[in-house]
């Protein structure tokens, strides 16, 4: 049985650099040219076919992951990879994430939400793949780029559509926003701001989860938490302190690399020395993987597996997907600097289109009930849209209602009292 | 209540004035840590109020108070003199609070650089590794930023964590989390994850430590929001705010104080906390406030024996909460001697001294007689020679000046 996906086997250009040389070897170091202006890596990126791939296998090294697709299509005969169910769950959850997204962009122009808005059209797959594999319990951490990651944990459309639209109906109340989003019952811990201060929180939920289990004793506890971020985190201080705790003690987390070759305007190449990201799992002890990203049944086998291994408590795993992102960095980024070449050819990879076709060709689905889902989808999302339209605003009196889980930490006013006794304290026109 | 101070670090709290038998001549001090006892080291009898008890045995009529604080929540323990209770320093006192809540609440554990297998830098997780194991009290890497995050992370998935950073001047590393996380979280995520983290740590001028190693961080946290601030001065108060900080909701940073780690003093033995939020009355008076805290409290109380010898009567008051200020206590005491000198060893820009003198100003206003008046330590990275680390901080001698100045 064929897969969809072929290994994309496209000659190693990373754009802009460098058209000098197409060799096929990826691990080939090419010397750029003294005459040339760019200071970057002069490593090549993106990979070959797979299966030339000629990773040393350091004890614990997965690498290609289309060789692990292989092995088990080879194990039984005409096996696919996903149930029907399970596809249609993934085809829908995909479609939600688009078109969610989508919708947000509108929503944008049209003046409902604000501020920075980041959108994850193009880079589904990563989030559909890894996170539809998890339970409730299990928590993921996500970068500013989370409204699909939420959505995909479950967090319904409409408390993330309200949040943006800053309703107090929001998952956080309408105070997070588009970049900050929690949810307590679905276990996202967040939404952050600022890249690479979510690793450690991850770190710590895996932390906890071990520590249920090993200090207080409740020994079914297996929680993972899977650690989402992008390409530029990777040069960051916290990415490489995070790898080195999690891989100390063994902690249950999946570091998912979003890699979309770009933060903001910065080609990856240009801000990293060795850009083969996976690279860095084994320089810590753990493995590194590197997965197409755009194939969500590839993301899938590589998360089942990177998942797997952290529930049996056998530590952590540095997943690369290699990802795009069709947009910009945000909505008010121009995006001027990608080559138009370059988002035509992940444009063709599409991962909905790609799913589609797989469902279709292996007669997992038809096209009626793939279109009955997008309908369902559409309607989803235009309620969300609604309700967050007819949400009501946080009222003046919200603003000090969560600064502290204990408002005695407002502390004591000149009358003796604890400022929080005041009932007029959080309405705000007490003095604080 | 008497504190005998004991070995190298205590040492370098009392002045080397010579109205004093204690001959700093004959202590050595050692580079940096100073939790080991010097045995035979000559010593002299302070009391935590200050008072100087040169001998011992001679009990004259003192003024001052025991170190209850004066305040509603802590009346029951302001009869802690009347119960036997046992004496310790302060960093066996900070131990033997988080040993306490710790056994009470499995949940509470500790993270930071040596506090496992090496017991703590000064000594506060002595012995704790080997009773509760490497997990909860974890020796951490060498990166505060990201052991502070997963302190967050743990504290928000269901853990109490008490974070050490070795030096509170290292926290500066870990500034991105405390600030963007460990303050903010629980607003950004509309109250859904509370962070009932603490974060703990010596910091403060030592003994010619050098100025990366003697900062106050106090100036610098002070405005993040949803955070609380609180600095701990005597045994008593130090293993009372060490609970409440643990057993609050809310993220606490706890500041204590190189130099007082050896400070010793009879605290009760039945368990207590010190209410974070308030204000501790050290020594009532009726001619001037002085707020302090930390160390600076020391440095007051010598003073004050001087002003009193003078004829001064002054009320010190140790604020213990830098955020928020109990404007109650401190309130009252403006009400009383309408005069106010605030003594920190916060630098002078934008320190907790700035901040009180703004909330004083605001609040009353109306019942000063003088323009409050505030001794911080001088604006300087904190210089390694002796000579000049001693003028960086305040003296008691210019706390007497600065009395008087302000009685006139």
């Amino acid at each position: 049985m064929a897969t969809a996906f072929s290994a994309a086997k496209f000659t190693a250009q990373p754009f802009p650099l460098n058209p000098a040389s197409t060799t096929s070897h990826d691990s080939s170091i090419v010397f750029a040219k003294p005459t040339s202006l760019f200071l970057g890596s002069t490593r090549k990126l993106r990979l070959t076919s797979y299966s030339k791939f000629n990773l040393s296998r350091r004890s614990g090294t997965v690498d290609a992951v289309s060789d692990v697709v292989k092995q088990k299509k080879s194990k039984s005969s005409p096996s696919l990879l996903i149930t029907k169910e399970e596809g249609l769950e993934l085809y829908e959850d995909l479609v939600l994430g688009r078109a969610f997204e989508d919708m947000c962009a509108q929503m944008y122009y049209r003046g409902k939400m604000f501020g920075f808005v980041h959108l994850y059209n193009g880079q589904e797959a990563v989030s559909t793949g890894f996170i539809k594999l998890l339970k409730q319990q299990d928590s993921v951490v996500s970068t500013y780029r989370d409204h699909v990651h939420a959505l995909s944990k479950g967090v319904p459309a409409r408390a993330v559509m309200s949040e943006l639209f800053g309703k107090t109906t929001g998952c956080c109340r309408g105070q997070g926003g588009s970049m900050h989003m929690f949810s307590r019952e679905h276990n996202v811990l967040g939404g952050f701001a600022f890249i690479g201060e979510g690793i450690p929180v991850a770190t710590g939920a895996a932390f906890t989860s071990k520590y249920k289990r090993e200090v207080l004793k409740e020994a079914d506890c297996d929680h993972v938490t899977l650690a989402f971020f992008g390409d530029g985190t990777c040069n960051n201080g916290q990415f490489f302190e995070c790898l080195n705790m999690a891989a100390l003690w063994k902690l249950p987390i999946v570091f998912v690399v979003e890699n979309n070759l770009w933060a903001i305007g910065m080609s990856h190449l240009r801000a990293t020395s060795d850009p083969h990201i996976y690279k860095k799992g084994p320089a810590f002890g753990m493995p590194g993987i590197h997965v197409d990203g755009m194939d969500v049944l590839k993301v899938r086998e590589v998360a089942k597996e990177a998942i797997g291994r952290a529930r049996r408590g056998e530590g952590p795993t540095l997943v690369e997907c290699e990802t795009y992102r069709f947009r910009g960095h945000s909505l008010a980024d121009p995006d001027e600097l990608r080559d138009p070449a370059e988002k035509a050819h992940y444009a063709a990879r599409d991962p909905i289109t790609a799913l589609k076709k797989y469902l279709i060709e292996n007669s997992l689905a038809s096209e009626a009930e793939l279109k009955t889902i997008e309908k369902k989808i559409d309607e989803v999302v235009e309620d969300a849209v609604e309700f967050a339209d007819e949400s009501p605003v946080p009222a003046r009196s919200q603003l000090l209602e969560n600064v502290f889980a204990d408002p005695k930490g407002f502390g004591i006013g000149p009358d003796g009292r604890y400022r929080c006794e005041d009932p007029k304290f959080t309405e705000g026109t007490a003095h604080v | 209540m008497a504190a005998i101070f004991q070995g190298v670090g205590a040492a370098a709290a009392l002045p080397s004035s010579p109205s004093y038998s204690f001959d700093s001549n004959k202590s050595v001090f050692s580079p940096r840590r100073s939790f080991s006892v010097r045995k035979g080291a000559s010593f002299a009898v302070v009391r935590s109020d200050g008072t100087v008890n040169l001998n011992p045995k001679d009990r004259r009529a003192q003024l001052l108070i025991s170190n209850a604080v004066a305040t509603k929540a802590d009346s029951a323990a302001a009869s802690s003199s009347s119960k036997p209770g046992h004496e310790l320093l302060l960093f066996e006192a900070l131990l033997e609070g988080l040993e306490e809540e710790m056994e009470r609440d499995p949940h509470v554990c500790v993270m930071g650089e040596d506090v496992g297998h090496y017991g703590g830098s000064y000594k506060v997780t002595k012995g704790l590794a080997k009773k509760f194991g490497d997990l909860r009290v974890l020796d951490t890497p060498i990166a505060e930023n990201s052991f502070t995050g997963m302190g967050i992370g743990a504290a928000m998935t269901g853990l109490r964590p008490v974070v050490e950073g070795m030096n509170m001047g290292f926290l500066l590393l870990a500034f991105n989390q405390i600030s963007n996380n460990c303050g903010m979280l629980h607003y950004t995520s509309g109250g859904q994850f509370t962070i009932p983290i603490v974060i703990r740590g010596p910091g403060g001028v030592g003994r010619q430590l050098g100025a990366e190693h003697s900062q106050r961080l106090e100036s610098y946290f002070q405005s993040i929001p949803g955070i609380q601030m609180v600095a701990c001065s005597t045994p008593y108060n130090a293993k009372g705010l060490m609970k409440a900080a643990i057993r609050s909701e809310n993220p606490v940073i706890l500041f204590e104080h190189v130099l007082l780690y050896n400070l010793k003093e009879r605290i009760p033995d039945e368990d207590y906390i010190c209410n974070l939020e308030e204000a501790e009355m050290v020594r009532p008076g009726e001619h001037v406030t002085i707020l302090t805290y930390s160390r600076m409290r020391y440095h007051v109380m010598q003073a004050a024996k001087t002003l009193v010898n003078k004829g001064y009567d002054p009320e010190v008051i140790d604020i213990r909460s830098l955020k928020p200020f109990d404007l109650f206590t401190i309130g009252n005491s403006v009400k009383k001697t309408h005069r106010v000198l605030i003594v920190e060893e916060c630098m002078r820009t934008g320190g907790i001294g700035a901040s009180l003198t703004a909330a004083i100003t605001e609040n009353f206003n109306d019942y000063l007689d003088a323009p409050i008046m505030c001794l911080s330590s001088q604006d300087v990275p904190t210089p390694y020679a002796g000579t000049l680390e001693e003028v960086t901080v305040v003296q008691p001698a210019q706390i007497v000046t600065a009395v008087e100045q302000l009685c006139q």
